[in-house]
Formats: structure tokens, sequence, C-alpha cells
């Protein structure tokens, strides 16, 4: 059973206290909310999450495991989508997917155009990223979290410059993420169409 | 769900496709180093006093000067694109070993910005008034230096990675370490256009290089990581 578990998370910025004792436990098939203002710590915790930021004290465990045990196996089971899309806009989108997914698992051609066509980014596949809007290169980075096959899967305002389709495909996702047991942790100011029993929330000061 | 991973060589190789896809794209950025090289090494010549014996004299000097600077100048398209847009972050989270993916991208960017330099050495070399003789020691030295210079200047920029305006501090940085290579390959030039044999230099430079090939990824994942928190 997947579950991701957070014990009194301590970070300091400086002089700031960002994360003041957060704790929380996710399990499969469910999807936590971070909420909190601008500037309350979502990202910094989010970071933390994946262990790009270490923190001051507190623990982060995925399975019962420390995430600081194996950080290796631990990446290979979470997808993160963070503020900057991680795309290349030199590349097409269906390079991108090929090279960014291609680290992580053996990936066809097939299912790259699926992923592209599910996102509603098929027609641009093949034109440099940069030229594309931000709405489309939000759908791109999307259509590479679904092709990662991560179990844990950490979002950053993943509905930022999308449009009220963009918005529905990103609960579709969310929604068959959970279906398939995954768990998802993201922060966005937005309420997730999602089933309430499926939905926790965790808000920051 | 862990179905068909990618093994790390295999990872490695893509992103090193990757990275030769994008530098094609980019041909202009790739080459800005090499026409560097060419121009600081033939100014020389141009601007001293058309005696053979003066341009031997400062031959292995102007050469390495020139390396080192290119080198320098080459390293800011390591880690900017990649860093700005988020697509180290996503290498370091992909589960594969952080220091042996940067090292394949230092190995590219070697392979972009410091392999043409060995290629056009014996050109520059020629302008300087080098005889033909000397030309194998210094292509040895010129190939065995760049990758420490390579090597070297991958951890400077992993270093300097957030820093705003990183390009001064990187070559106060960088120039420091830099030193022992510009000693021993100036030196295995000086020594090769006097007739005589470079090889005790070379073997340090080589010595140099296999050190650096190893500590350097180590310091490298640690010092880009620091940059990515």
């Amino acid at each position: 059973m997947h579950q991701l578990s957070a014990d009194n998370l301590q970070l300091w910025r400086g002089d700031t206290h960002v994360l003041r004792g957060i704790s929380f436990s996710v399990k499969g098939g469910e999807c936590l909310q971070i909420t909190g203002a601008n500037g309350s710590g979502k990202t910094s915790l989010l970071r933390a999450l994946c262990g790009l930021t270490p923190l001051d004290d507190g623990r982060i465990c995925w399975r019962g495991i420390d995430i600081g045990t194996d950080p290796a196996a631990y990446h290979a089971e979470l997808a993160y989508l963070g503020h900057d899309n991680g795309l290349k806009g030199d590349l097409s989108a269906a390079e991108n997917l090929r090279y960014a997914v291609g680290l992580r698992r053996r990936v066809s051609r097939a299912d790259i155009g699926a992923a592209l066509m599910r996102a509603g980014v098929d027609a641009a596949r093949g034109i440099p990223l940069r030229r594309l809007s931000a709405g489309q290169r939000r759908r791109v980075a999307l259509a590479r979290l679904s092709l990662m096959d991560a179990a844990l899967w950490l979002l950053d305002e993943p509905g930022s410059n999308l449009d009220a389709a963009g918005q529905l495909l990103l609960a579709e996702l969310l929604e068959s993420h959970a279906g398939a047991g995954g768990v998802a942790v993201v922060a966005t100011h937005q309420a997730l169409e999602l089933p309430a029993s499926a939905q926790r929330s965790v808000s920051l000061q | 769900m862990s179905a068909a991973r990618t093994g790390f060589l295999a990872a490695a190789a893509l992103l090193a496709a990757r990275d030769l896809r994008l530098a094609l794209r980019r041909a202009g950025d790739s080459l800005l180093p090499l026409g560097f090289f060419l121009v600081i090494t033939t100014l020389f010549p141009l601007s001293l006093d058309p005696s053979l014996s003066l341009l031997r004299d400062i031959a292995p000097a102007a050469l390495w000067v020139g390396a080192l600077l290119s080198s320098l100048l080459a390293l800011d398209l390591l880690f900017r694109d990649d860093g700005q847009d988020g697509t180290l972050e996503q290498l370091a989270l992909c589960g594969q070993p952080f220091a042996g993916l940067l090292l394949a991208k230092t190995v590219v960017h070697w392979g972009l910005t410091g392999f043409p330099l060995v290629l056009v050495a014996p050109l520059a070399a020629t302008a300087l008034g080098a005889p033909t003789a000397a030309m194998p020691g210094i292509v040895a030295a010129v190939l065995l230096g760049t990758i420490a210079l390579s090597l070297i200047g991958a951890v400077g920029a992993g270093l300097t990675l957030t820093l705003r305006r990183n390009g001064s501090l990187l070559a106060l940085l960088v120039l420091p370490l830099a030193v022992p290579v510009l000693i021993f390959g100036a030196r295995a030039s000086a020594l090769a256009i006097a007739g005589e044999s470079p090889a005790a230099p070379l073997y340090l430079l080589a010595a140099f290089s296999v050190l650096a090939a190893t500590l350097a990824p180590w310091a490298l994942a640690a010092a880009v990581r620091i940059g990515l928190e």
C-alpha cells in the first residue's frame, strides 16, 4: 500500500519559519490538497517532500521508509511538476517527452502520441515548445506526468495557465491516478474536482 | 509500476543525445568558444613582430591562455538553460544516479567545446610558428588539458548555478583551480616546440585529468544539489 506521511516538518529560511510542524498522512487512492496564501510555504513543502530541500527537523516517509534512506529509489517512484515545466523550449513536445520520460522508463512513440492526444496538444507535437502558449506547455507537462508511471505525484499549482478544458483534463488525470491507487499531493487554490472520499487537505499559515 | 525501467547507461546516452540535439539547434552558441580560441591565438601573430623566434617563444602561453579563456566562456552553456527551465530539477528527481548524469552532460559539453580545440590546435600552433614535429605533443597536451578544464569548470558552473551574475565569480572560482593545467599544458607545448620530449608534463596532465574525472562528478552532484535547494 502506498503511503506518504510527514511528521512535524520544520523548515527555516533565514529568519523566517516557513514550515511550522506540518504533519499529515496520505494513502494510495487519496489526493492531498495543500492550501495557503501566497508565500505561506506551499512550494517549500513540496520541494521538501521531493527531497530537494533538506528539512531542519521532522521526518518524511514513503511506505514507512524515510525518504533519505534511498533517495534514488524514492525518486524513481515520484513525479514532480513545479512552477517551471521542466521542458526544453528548443525541442518539440514529442522530443521533450521522449527524453524526459525515457530517462525513467522505456516509452514508445505510440504512447507519447496517445498522451499528447489526450492532453489536447497533438496538433503541436512537432513544433518547438517555445512557440507554444504557456497553457499548451503546461498541457505537455501534464502529458509527461501521465506517462511517468509514478506512484506519487507532487504538483505545484498544476492548473496555472490552463483553460477550462485544461482544468477538466487535470481533474481526469488526478482521478485516474487515484483510481489506480496512486498518491497525489497538490498545492493549489482552486478546488479539486474529486470525490470527497478521495480528497484530504492541509492548510498552511 | 516499475515496468521496463531505463538502465543508467541508456539514460545517460539519452541525455547525451538530448544535449547534442539541443546544441545542434543552437549551433552558434556551441561554436562561439571555438571561434574565440581561434581569434585569440591568431591575434598574437598579427600584433607582434613577424619574427619566428619571438612567436615560438610566446606560442605556448598564447595557446593555453586562449584555451583557458575559451573553456571559461563555454561553461556558461553547461547548466544555465537547464537550471532556468527546470529540467535540471527533473534530472535530479528522475531516479538515476545524479553524478553519472551530470558527468554525461559534462562529457558532451567537452565534446562540443573542448574537442574542437584539439582539432584546431595544430592550426593555431602553426599560426604561432610551431614546427610540424611539435604537433603530436601539442595535440596530446590540448586533449588532456581540455578534459581537465571541462571537469573543473563544470564544478564551478554547478556552484554558481543560482547566482544572478555568475560569470565573474565563476572566473574567480575556476581560474585558480585551472592553474596546474595551464602550467603543465604550456610546459608540454614549450618542450614540444623546442624539439624535446614533452612526456613528463603530459603524464602530469594525464594524472590531473584522471583525478578530475574521478572526483569532479561527486563534487558536481553535491554542488548542483545545493543550487537546487
